[in-house]
């Protein structure tokens, strides 16, 4: 390291330093502003009260869209892993005719914007007949499970083909030489090898479900999700409940990764 | 898609040879070495147990064909039925896209979200450059952890990223009453918020770290060999970057620069939220209230099918840009690997 001062370098780090704080400032204002002794979210910041985390824990209709949103997201990712984890086997291991255009089409919702899946989707539904608030009770609507499902297969396969791309394939081979037939193959090789990828992508669908709007917005049936219920709260006009709901969210997801990232540091 | 977070399973790549063997995950093969590897002799003789291919294939490709590509179609066969009466007919015609077309106003729209997305690319782009460039050559400590320091605000709910900007740029907000108690104004700025300037701030907020993830993996894929060859022979750190580092990272440059442009073209809540009048503009926000308000359910599709292609022809472009570069799939790959949905 050398000692001198150098002002190429000292710009360098004060523009990446200027950077960071044009990205965590934002974040910091909402959860300052969760603790805003007032109604009205206006400056100067008035530190200093948890009024409006127990507005948030008696706001029945934010609970249940928390709730909505939560079983949206678990069977999402069950429908996602369904689907996506025997799509990257097909991609990386069959092929057949139309296989390219196959890849193409799981990778779309991936690269077009949300609105127009959204649309389709909705487009589609609407042409099958199928309600938007048809569906089990206590669940969300098929319409919207089907379409959080279509819309983040492609994460799943994205990640886990990644995976089997660089996994190596003569330990395979080796176990089917070890007598193990296939299927024993596939539980005591090729999943434990492709963990970290089915654990990542499951993760990634689970909180991208919870955040997801584009394609919920168009398909939702009865009950708002919790990205809907709060968009709703935005458009009538602001207290800092807001505020605390995003703090919550924005602890859990913390929380998440720091977990996540201990959990995959033995996987890997 | 509006929510989009990254992967945590993988850190970023330490060395080109690792992230160029799993960069073959993003957009479409574009060289024989981007293609997806050959079946093996082992899933030849497989294969030829047909049955088990076809029921490993079945349910993949009937989903995607369902889900995914009769949606998409139906898409583009509604951009050309006729809206009677608020009903829509199953007869063919080319009168969404006439109106489309003929009406000033959707042409000013595709090209003020164009210009939008534009502000949005270059600023990101000016932010993200630089921090990749610290992230890659100048941090030698922790430098895993501060890539997902920089990540993580995408994990973190995109209305909240969105929102945070009204608490700031409102008539009270947090700028107007800093700028009131230094003096630099006698009344609050009520320009600040509701305007276009307000909608780029905040999509360039969302989005920078979606550029920043290509082109720190493409800078990060450099090797320093070639650096210090550059050096060795007398290039100063500016001819250096000018003439070897610039030019191999383009790719990660484009790839980024494609990522922002994309994504606040389509946004339609950011500018709901932050754009006032000017929001109504936004292509994507015509696009919701063709659907979700007027219900002329034809030519919303019709101006889905003009961004639809608008976007694939983007891709196709930096697509082939990134393929010409030497760490062009290392770009692609950074974001298929560590990037969610686009």
């Amino acid at each position: 390291m050398r000692a001198r001062f150098d002002p190429l370098t000292a710009a360098l780090w004060t523009a990446a330093a200027a950077v960071f704080c044009f990205i965590y400032a934002p974040l910091a204002v909402v959860v300052l502003y969760s603790v805003h002794d007032a109604a009205i979210i206006a400056w100067p910041l008035r530190l200093g009260t948890l009024r409006w985390y127990g507005v948030l824990a008696h706001d029945r209709a934010m609970i249940d869209a928390a709730v909505a949103s939560l079983k949206l997201a678990v069977l999402a990712v069950v429908i996602a892993l369904g689907v996506g984890v025997p799509g990257a086997f097909v991609l990386d291991r069959f092929d057949f005719p139309g296989k390219a255009a196959f890849r193409r089409l799981v990778l779309l919702p991936l690269i077009l914007p949300g609105i127009i899946t959204g649309v389709s989707l909705l487009s589609f539904f609407s042409f099958v007949g199928l309600s938007l608030s048809s569906g089990f009770p206590l669940i969300p609507g098929w319409p919207v499970v089907l379409g959080h499902g279509a819309a983040l297969t492609s994460v799943v396969v994205t990640q886990v083909f990644a995976r089997l791309q660089r996994f190596d394939r003569a330990l395979e081979e080796a176990s089917a030489d070890l007598y193990a037939n296939e299927w024993r193959t596939f539980w005591r090789v090729t999943l434990p090898g492709i963990r970290p990828a089915v654990l990542g992508a499951a993760l990634l669908v689970f909180t991208l479900s919870l955040d997801e709007i584009a394609v919920t917005f168009f398909l939702i049936g009865r009950q708002n999700t919790l990205p809907l219920q709060i968009w709703g709260l935005l458009r009538r006009g602001i207290t800092p409940e807001v505020n605390a709901v995003a703090t919550v969210i924005f602890a859990l997801s913390l929380l998440t990764i720091v977990l996540w990232s201990r959990m995959m540091r033995d996987e890997i | 898609m509006s929510g989009v977070a990254p992967a945590l399973g993988a850190p970023p790549p330490s060395d080109a040879g690792g992230a160029g063997g799993a960069g073959g995950a993003g957009g479409e093969p574009r060289d024989p070495a981007h293609r997806a590897r050959p079946a093996t002799r082992l899933d030849r003789l497989r294969a030829r147990r047909g049955w088990r291919t076809l029921l490993g294939s079945v349910v993949p490709v009937s989903w995607a064909v369902t889900l995914l590509l009769v949606p998409y179609v139906l898409l583009l066969a509604q951009s050309f039925w006729r809206l009677r009466d608020g009903v829509i007919t199953h007869e063919l015609t080319t009168e969404n896209y006439r109106r489309l077309f003929g009406t000033p106003l959707y042409p000013a729209t595709i090209l003020y979200s164009a210009g939008v997305a534009l502000r949005v690319t270059v600023i990101s782009l000016a932010l993200s450059y630089p921090l990749a460039y610290v992230l890659a050559f100048k941090v030698r400590r922790h430098r895993t952890l501060m890539y997902m320091a920089v990540i993580i605000p995408l994990w973190v709910s995109y209305l909240v990223r969105a929102y945070a900007w009204k608490i700031i740029l409102g008539q009270d907000g947090i700028l107007n009453g800093l700028l009131l108690s230094v003096g630099l104004i006698r009344a609050p700025l009520t320009v600040l918020l509701y305007s276009t300037a307000a909608v780029v701030v905040a999509l360039t907020h969302i989005y920078t770290p979606f550029t920043l993830m290509p082109i720190y993996a493409v800078l990060d894929a450099i090797p320093v060999s070639l650096r210090e060859a550059s050096q060795d022979l007398y290039a100063g750190r500016w001819r250096t970057w000018l003439h070897v580092t610039l030019p191999l990272s383009l790719p990660g440059v484009v790839a980024g620069c494609t990522f922002a442009f994309v994504l606040s073209m389509g946004d339609f809540l950011a500018p709901q939220l932050l754009g006032g009048n000017d929001s109504a503009l936004m292509v994507s926000n015509l696009v919701w209230s063709l659907f979700g308000v007027a219900f002329n359910w034809p030519l919303g599709a019709a101006v889905s099918v003009v961004m639809l292609a608008l976007t694939l022809a983007l891709l196709a472009v930096a697509g082939a840009v990134e393929a010409r570069g030497r760490y062009g799939q290392v770009a692609t790959g950074a974001v298929a690997e560590y990037a969610g949905p686009i």
